[in-house]
């Protein structure tokens, strides 16, 4: 097994697309997941990017990290903006003022610009079937500005503005369904993934790639400082996400769903949330309300992975 | 023998767009703007334009999209008004901060509450200082005109800078008027396809819309500033070139009787043509007024309208949008910093007309010339600044 993995590490290319030099936090999952990402999308990609913390530590004028074409405009309409420029190097393309060739547009964006403030943006473009990838690399909650919450911050996770107190018990509501919502669209391609399981990441970005219309990949991106573990343990807790079905591992082809990783059995929820201070504040109660939860959307996950 | 045909005024723009062989439009249906991307909608699907048409589900995603079609170097069009053009508002500035040569016809109408379809110049008045280039239409000969010049001007390497047309909702954009259009070889000639500088191809990796630290924003802020005000030159060359290719003559600021006029009327769009026939009522009865009309009013074409103005006593400032606290209205402000620093000494007054589609008819300029005159106005304006024409009390 072991053997296999390093044999599909080796396979897959060496040439780097997000560069040294950026200004990420020490063990920041979201670069990672980008950076290897970016190899299999290869060299014929353009980058479209949301505001937000991966824009903010790559690109300080005059330099950048992005050995890709790559280009920022706004907070909320990253998707907007990959549907133009697809609209753009097509047309060029059928009109014979650039070359043809393979071009594939990638949109990328936080939680808080997929889930909330870029949400319509990513709709439109999605029922439009541009053929692009859109991105979200979530890090549950708006990092960037400082630990705000979003609609994709998990129940009973502190942030600055869902902050636990006499009253509160952190974020009051459940996690955004964003891959479901997407796949409602009739997205031809939809898929979890974290960099904590790499293979199962390139696999899923090769698929992206090549599907005909748009495909969306919803990257798990553990952020040590947001979420108050140490720098060195991103790529444990991304595990530990996984393990415990607080992430499942799946994807959507074509209106049919697949575990890609069974954890099973699931690890207790509480081996996940024990070390991060963002839930620090949980009452056992609170744990436990959360295990439930988890449990039964694992097991609507798998009958909807059986009867699809 | 030239084919003047009678067109609506919305169809000929979509129709100048085509001209332009625009490569991709990304729009959102608002009115009065609908008809221009109907029309292109039609000219597309029916293969008579080769471009991507994108129906949005915003003005917010249209001006986007648009970024993202002129940095990938196509040629990019779109339309909007009122609230859709609030919608991009964000996107305005981001679009002229990135120096892409978008054209954007915005039909003028107020912005809401309370709501109102009609026209009037809220709308392009609160994007003013977004860092387009601002043409202002009288009539639909211009928008045809203007919008194969915007492309010209705007994808000009010495300016490379979003540009807007404006012309009246309804008032001008859904009448009927004769059109001379050019053909398709006549543009082409006078056109050249866009040659941008930069572009996103994986062949040549370049980065845009980096974010810029305190060191560097204050440089590129003034670097855009320098290109629009230096972009008037090349707005006046396109205008001359213009008119040489197509026998139709414009200049940054038109002026009309200017010469031995007591009172020159300063305004903006459509409005202009009743005032010219007010103009031509009055001088009847043995009165001068004269009209100074900015075609362009982005970047401001201060020393033009000083000379338009030199040695008159009076000045009215006629304009389409309610000044919401301010001392004056938008135009009025700017043309007053003008005229005062040039310290030329005379008599201003701004009336502020057609709110909302309100008619607004040549009578109320012979009245306004006569209350100026007489003196009859100037109690009115020492109060308020402003005099809003028609209201009811």
């Amino acid at each position: 097994m072991r053997l296999k993995s390093l044999q599909l590490y080796t396979d897959n290319p060496e040439e780097e697309f997000a560069v040294s030099g950026h200004r990420a936090c020490q063990g920041c999952a979201e670069i990672l997941a980008l950076r290897l990402a970016l190899k299999i999308f290869g060299k014929d990609t353009i980058l479209c990017m949301a505001t937000g913390c991966m824009e903010i530590i790559s690109t300080p004028l005059p330099t950048t990290s992005w050995k890709l074409p790559w280009i920022h405009v706004a907070f909320e309409n990253a998707a907007s903006v990959a549907a133009g420029v697809e609209a753009g190097v097509k047309i060029l393309m059928d009109k014979g003022k650039i070359a043809r060739k393979d071009i594939h547009v990638v949109a990328i964006a936080g939680d808080g610009g997929t889930s909330d403030i870029g949400f319509q943006a990513l709709s439109g473009a999605m029922e439009r079937g541009h053929k692009f990838t859109y991105i979200c690399v979530d890090n549950e909650a708006y990092m960037n500005t400082g630990i705000q919450r979003s609609s994709s911050t998990p129940y009973g996770a502190m942030t600055t503005t869902s902050p636990p107190g006499k009253k509160g018990i952190g974020q009051s509501t459940w996690k955004k369904n964003m891959p479901e919502i997407i796949a409602a669209h009739n997205v031809p391609y939809v898929a979890t993934a974290c960099p904590s399981y790499p293979f199962d990441l390139f696999a899923k970005v090769k698929k992206a790639r090549l599907t005909q219309g748009p495909s969306y990949l919803h990257i798990l991106s553990v952020c040590p400082t947001g979420w108050r573990i140490p720098s060195s343990e991103a790529v444990a807790y991304g595990r530990l996400a996984v393990r415990t079905g607080m992430f499942p591992l799946y994807e959507i082809e074509d209106g049919r769903w697949r575990v890609t990783y069974s954890p099973e059995p699931l690890r207790p929820v509480k081996d996940y949330l024990k070390g991060q201070g963002r839930y620090r504040h949980l009452s056992e109660e609170s744990v436990a309300i959360i295990q439930e939860r988890i449990t039964s959307e694992w097991e609507l996950l798998k009958y909807q992975c059986t009867i699809k | 023998m030239k084919a003047i045909k009678g067109v609506e005024v919305s169809i000929a723009a979509s129709v100048a767009a085509k001209l332009a062989k625009v490569e991709v439009i990304a729009a959102y249906p608002i009115t009065p703007q609908t008809h221009i991307v109907e029309h292109l909608a039609d000219l597309v699907a029916d293969g008579e334009l080769d471009a991507v048409y994108i129906n949005v589900e915003s003005e917010h995603s249209a001006m986007s999209a648009c970024c993202g079609s002129s940095a990938a170097g196509a040629r990019t069009f779109t339309s909007t008004s009122a609230q859709g053009m609030e919608l991009m508002h964000e996107i305005l500035f981001i679009a002229s901060g990135m120096r892409l040569p978008i054209v954007m016809a915005s039909v003028n109408r107020a912005l809401s509450a309370p709501l109102s379809i009609w026209g009037d110049h809220s709308d392009v008045m609160a994007a003013r200082d977004t860092g387009w280039i601002m043409l202002f239409c009288e009539n639909g000969q211009e928008v045809v005109d203007a919008i194969i010049m915007a492309f010209k001007i705007a994808e000009d390497k010495r300016v490379f800078l979003p540009l807007m047309v404006n012309l009246d909702g309804f008032s001008l954009s859904h009448v009927i008027e004769p059109i001379d259009f050019p053909s398709q070889e006549e543009v082409d000639a006078f056109l050249p396809p866009y040659d941008p500088i930069y572009t996103l191809h994986p062949d040549k990796p370049v980065t845009m819309g980096a974010y810029a630290m305190p060191e560097l924003y204050t440089e590129a802020k003034y670097a855009q500033e320098m290109a629009i005000r230096n972009s008037k030159v090349v707005v006046k060359e396109v205008m001359e070139e213009y008119g040489k290719k197509f026998g139709r003559h414009y200049n940054i600021v038109e002026t009309y009787n200017i010469d031995k006029a007591d009172v020159i009327f300063v305004a903006l769009g459509s409005v202009g043509e009743n005032i010219k026939t007010a103009i031509d009522s009055l001088k009847d009865q043995g009165k001068e007024a004269g009209l100074v009309q900015l075609r362009l009013f982005r970047p401001f074409p201060a020393e033009e309208i000083l000379a338009a103005v030199k040695g008159v006593k009076n000045i009215a400032v006629i304009e389409r949008v309610m000044p919401a606290g301010a001392p004056n209205g938008p135009l009025f402000q700017e043309i007053s910093t003008v005229v005062h620093m040039s310290g030329a000494e005379v008599s201003m007054t701004n009336y502020i007309v057609g709110l909302g589609g309100r008619d607004v008819l040549p009578e109320d300029f012979e009245d306004i010339y006569n209350d100026i005159v007489s003196g009859k106005n100037s109690e009115l304006q020492d109060e308020k600044n402003f005099t809003v024409i028609g209201v009811r009390a």
